[in-house]
């Protein structure tokens, strides 16, 4: 008996992914309920440190709901989910309010209908999302209403950072303008150069191509590896823009009725029949062929 | 009946502005006729009698329909073209008018501000700038003050409060009944009113910011009712509704005194002839410098970070706490603030008043405030002024209209109708100018150039 | 228990007519999502026009059958009263609609101003009391000199109240008008695209609300003899606690809110102290809001994200 074992974990070791090695975050039997609607349903998965980790699925799969139990918008009903910071910090994200898990876990995230401040400046966006490093620096106001000087430099930094993020994000020109009035791509860079502006540890997109066109979708692919590559941010992101996915992901979780039904690299998840099944329907005639298929999955799932 | 109907290039269709009028006079005869055509007095033996008054409502009716008309065929029309014209961009010279009023209007009034007492005793003397300095002066500049608190919970962090007169009675008792109960002197008490006021603040927001919109609103105006009821009917320590009074006058920082008795009295002193204008001009200074605190402050926090994250929460709260904003304190401490500062100008009052009771703390006092505030436009620390200014020195103006008496005879009381055009003016001007007076907002940092931003983009907040 | 009996019947009797100016509120926050400010004034508006017509039917024109002057003024009031929120609606709040939020509430904080002080000029600053009518009671129980009883006029008011609210959601319910309504309740874009009449809509709801206000102007001018220019703020504040209480935007919650605030009122005046009747009413206002914010029949509030 001790021999099966001793080959088990040897086989274990061998496939196990790259993403679950480093994990930046581990989502473990996480049920969410809503009444009777169960909206996700003991899903278990890892966002590997310094990946694009996509969480793809057909519309009402529950992914936005996973979005907002991992930023604290939604508790979940039950299960675990597990922030490590790359200097050993780790945080339950499922223990912590929404505000405190951008603040302590870092965590930042876009919405799928933007969320700017749309009355106020592209700049003045930015400076909202470094609102607890300049709190600290203006002495909780106090100091900053006397007018010391220690948060002039503070806000010097801060406006350099955003600086930093504009030029990012080709804003620059568009500092002083109203964030409601950028056209609807520049909203959604804008929205990342905020989440961004909070010097995330992971960041959560929900549908950062939505809407966009070809051209400026190659662009947000060019800013999300710029960011994990420079900034070396982990990245999790919800994207129907299969482009997007395949091209820049490193790892692909896919959803369906809240429930996880494909987990692995793109090319991976690409051809696994269930996932064709549950992203293109199948004709009638092709039902068999992917039961057929289905079944041998099984089979060899289960010995 | 639509507006857009009469809009036509061939000029207004007469005869339907007449059957329009003719409707407007009926729906008028309707409203007016028993409401003022049937005057119900009570007679000798305290039954009520009609008198009837159809003159009036024919006059009424004819005032309505005539507008009507004129509103049809006149004034829509040229309301519609001025605003095609408005759609062109203004011209060079108008927008160079514009930025050099908005660059030399705040300094210029407050020049003005600080000369107005001047002004009216030269052109009036000591006892004639009485009324102008106290009904007009420190009456409005209460008012400013009372806006510009408000203004940072309603304008800056998008809560809508309708109990902010609690503060104010807050500020107003706590020096009414530590000063004639203790004696302390105003300089001691008006740091401690503004304290006091805003723990109530925070003891009052903490249980209803978690609430949103109308809620809030509601909830704020229980609150308001129930610290008024409380001073009602709390008689052992507010003496209820008769209220508090020989509340002690405010001494200049305790070198000179505005008692008539006190051997240290500012006119005895200066050899001055007895004159209570001294203590007006006094107390028009004193509010002007806590009104130019209030807007000091709020114009230096809207700079920080903290009067950021309120805009940023007026504009969209769910963004705020995914950027790690702790929106309850940030809440807590707007709300603090405002109360804050309607405490000291609660402090103020009562020691202007030397008297204060419930009274002066009916909801209609929040409603005005916050009627201020949004007339004023959101935000908007000249708009505040402004509004305050037309709102309450409007109607202080109507006080001097009792040569109507002539006109209506002796039982005829301007006051009344100090009120009725007091709503009439909120309705029109919210039609007229839905976002107030200034909407547009001044960007709190810029890289290259400060950019106003439309007020159509500004949102209202919804908690 | 006769005190409690009596407290329940005042309470009931009460809360009928708080549940009545409710709806008017619970129905113009449904389908604009606007707190008709005015609306407690455009109640005592309606009290004033069923005492000038009482007057004018019982002293000028001599009618002496009680019922028939009630029902008379009854309907003169709903006409009169329908008119003037019609007209207010028309001009005050249309013009504001689908701006900004807080200007319909500053607007109807204004007219709420211009009708009290209408009144107060055109027909004077001090009460107006009716002379006593339907006098008659109804002893239920008795003991230790304490009796319970119940008024006609209490009977009166449960009665109205009871056919007027069946007649009214039989409309709301049934009738296209009703449920143009609730599409405009939904969404007021796709009611319009599909071709109701959204403004007539709008302003039918207006109507609607005020003649159940003008009911309850009618009852309550019966029930208390008496009213006055400012008799509209503090009905108004609780009727309107009413609707948020039961649940705002809710037919039934609102009625059951207005019977709520009536008994929470008698019976804090029965048993603990009259002087604090009111602050024990806006305190569980208060309570409810914070504690369960979508009230008594509302749905709760998803925050979408």
């Amino acid at each position: 008996m001790s021999f099966i074992t001793e080959v088990e974990v040897d086989v274990t070791v061998d496939i196990l992914p790259s993403w679950a090695l480093d994990p930046v975050l581990s989502v473990e039997h996480v049920f969410m309920r809503f009444g009777g609607l169960v909206a996700v349903n003991d899903l278990s998965f890892t966002a590997g440190r310094g990946d694009i980790t996509a969480l793809i699925g057909p519309n009402g799969a529950g992914k936005t709901t996973v979005f907002n139990c991992i930023t604290g918008f939604y508790k979940p009903t039950q299960g675990m989910l597990l922030l490590k910071h790359g200097s050993g910090d780790s945080y339950l994200l499922e223990r912590m309010t929404d505000f405190r898990i951008s603040a302590k876990a870092r965590v930042a995230r876009t919405f799928q209908n933007i969320r700017l401040f749309s009355g106020m400046t592209v700049l003045e966006n930015l400076l909202v999302a470094q609102h607890n490093p300049l709190m600290l620096a203006s002495g909780m106001t106090i100091l900053g209403v006397l007018g010391l000087p220690g948060y002039k430099r503070a806000e010097k930094v801060a406006i350099e950072r955003a600086k930093y993020w504009l030029d990012k994000t080709g804003l620059y020109s568009r500092a002083d303008d109203p964030a409601g009035d950028l056209p609807y791509g520049a909203q959604r860079r804008l929205e990342i150069a905020r989440a961004m502006c909070t010097g995330p540890e992971l960041l959560c997109l929900d549908e950062p191509a939505a809407g966009l066109n070809p051209r400026e979708s190659a662009e947000l692919n060019a800013l999300l590896l710029d960011i994990r590559g420079t900034e070396k941010t982990s990245i999790l992101l919800i994207e129907h823009d299969m482009s997007v996915v395949m091209e820049i992901s490193d790892h692909v979780v896919v959803l369906e009725y809240g429930t996880k039904i494909s987990d692995g690299t793109p090319s991976a998840v690409r051809n696994d029949p269930r996932v064709i099944a549950a992203y293109l329907g199948v004709d009638d005639e092709e039902v068999e062929k992917v039961e057929e298929q289905l079944d041998e999955i099984i089979a060899e799932s289960t010995p | 009946m639509t507006s857009d109907a009469t809009v036509t290039k061939h000029g207004p269709d007469i005869p339907a502005a007449v059957k329009d009028a003719v409707l407007a006079g009926v729906i008028a005869l309707g409203i007016f006729g028993p409401l003022v055509g049937l005057k119900t007095e009570q007679n000798m033996s305290n039954e009520l009698v009609i008198t009837t008054r159809w003159g009036l409502v024919a006059v009424i009716v004819g005032i309505v329909m005539a507008g009507r008309f004129l509103l049809t065929t006149f004034i829509w029309p040229t309301i519609a073209v001025r605003k095609q014209r408005d759609k062109a961009p203004p011209s060079a010279g108008r927008l160079a008018f514009l930025a050099s009023f908005k660059k030399w209007f705040p300094s210029g009034s407050l020049v003005f501000l600080f000369l107005y007492p001047a002004i009216v005793v030269y052109l009036l003397g000591f006892q004639g700038s009485l009324k102008w300095v106290d009904n007009f002066g420190i009456q409005i500049l209460i008012y400013v003050m009372l806006g510009w608190g408000l203004n940072i919970v309603v304008g800056l962090a998008g809560l809508l409060d309708l109990g902010y007169v609690a503060f104010y009675a807050v500020g107003a008792y706590s020096y009414a009944l530590l000063a004639t109960h203790f004696g302390l002197s105003f300089w001691l008490l008006l740091p401690m009113a503004g304290i006091l006021a805003a723990l109530w603040g925070i003891m009052l927001g903490f249980p209803v910011l978690r609430l949103r919109g109308d809620y809030l609103a509601i909830v704020t105006l229980a609150f308001g009712e129930i610290i008024r009821l409380v001073l009602i009917n709390f008689r052992e320590l507010t003496n209820g509704s008769a209220g508090i009074s020989s509340i002690p006058k405010i001494t200049f920082f305790g070198i000179w005194s505005f008692d008539v008795s006190a051997p240290n009295n500012f006119a005895k002193v200066w050899g001055l002839a007895m004159s209570s204008a001294y203590y007006k001009i006094f107390l028009y200074y004193l509010i002007l410098l806590l009104a130019l605190l209030t807007a000091f402050v709020t114009l230096r926090l809207r700079k920080l970070p903290i009067g950021r994250a309120w805009e940023a929460l007026r504009e969209d709260e769910i963004a705020c706490r995914s950027l790690g904003i702790n929106t309850t304190n940030t809440k807590l401490t707007a709300f603090a603030l405002g109360a804050m500062f309607g405490g000291f100008a609660g402090s103020f009052f009562a020691a202007r008043q030397g008297f204060v009771s419930p009274e002066s703390f009916v909801f209609m006092e929040s409603a005005v405030i916050v009627a201020i505030v949004v007339l004023g436009g959101m935000g908007s620390m000249i708009g505040v002024a402004l509004a305050a200014v037309a709102m309450i020195g409007g109607t202080e103006l109507l006080r001097e209209l009792s040569f109507l008496k002539a006109v209506f005879g002796d039982n005829f009381d301007p006051d009344q109708f100090r009120m009725l055009f007091f709503g009439l003016a909120m309705v029109l001007i919210m039609i007229w100018r839905p976002r107030g007076f200034v909407s547009a907002r001044e960007p709190t940092v810029f890289l290259t150039e400060r950019k106003a931003i439309s007020g159509s983009l500004v949102k209202e907040g919804h908690g | 228990m006769e005190i409690f009996l009596q407290q329940l019947i005042n309470g009931l009797t009460l809360g009928s007519i708080y549940g009545l100016i409710a709806i008017g509120y619970t129905m113009v926050f449904g389908i604009i999502g606007m707190v008709n400010f005015a609306h407690g004034d455009v109640f005592m508006v309606s009290a004033f026009i069923a005492m000038i017509f009482f007057l004018l039917l019982t002293t000028v024109f001599g009618i002496t059958s009680i019922f028939l002057t009630l029902i008379i003024v009854l309907v003169i009031a709903m006409v009169l009263t329908s008119l003037l929120s019609w007209t207010i609606e028309r001009v005050a709040y249309r013009p504001l609609r689908g701006s900004f939020r807080l200007a319909p509430l500053i607007s109807a904080i204004g007219m709420s101003i211009v009708l009290s002080n209408f009144i107060q000029v055109a027909q004077g600053p001090r009460n107006k009391p009716l002379p006593p009518m339907l006098s008659g009671t109804v002893t239920l129980m008795e003991k230790n000199g304490f009796a319970a009883t119940i008024s006609y006029k209490q009977i009166m008011i449960w009665v109205v109240t009871a056919v007027l609210l069946a007649a009214f959601w039989y409309v709301v319910q049934k009738t296209p008008l009703g449920r143009a309504q609730r599409a405009c309740e939904q969404d007021r874009k796709m009611a319009a695209l599909l071709g109701v009449n959204v403004d007539r809509t709008i302003s039918l709801t207006f109507v609607m609300g005020a003649a159940l206000a003008a009911v309850a102007g009618t009852l309550y001018l019966s029930y208390y003899g008496v009213v006055n220019f400012s008799d509209g703020f503090t009905p108004g504040v609780k009727a309107f606690t009413a609707a948020v209480l039961g649940g705002i935007g809710s037919l039934p919650g609102a009625v059951l809110g207005g019977l709520l605030i009536g008994l929470i009122e008698t019976f804090w005046s029965g048993y603990f102290s009259i002087d604090y009747k009111d602050v024990a009413a806006f305190s569980i206002l208060a309570i409810v809001l914070i504690f369960m914010p979508q009230g008594i029949l509302g749905r709760p509030e998803v925050e979408k994200v």
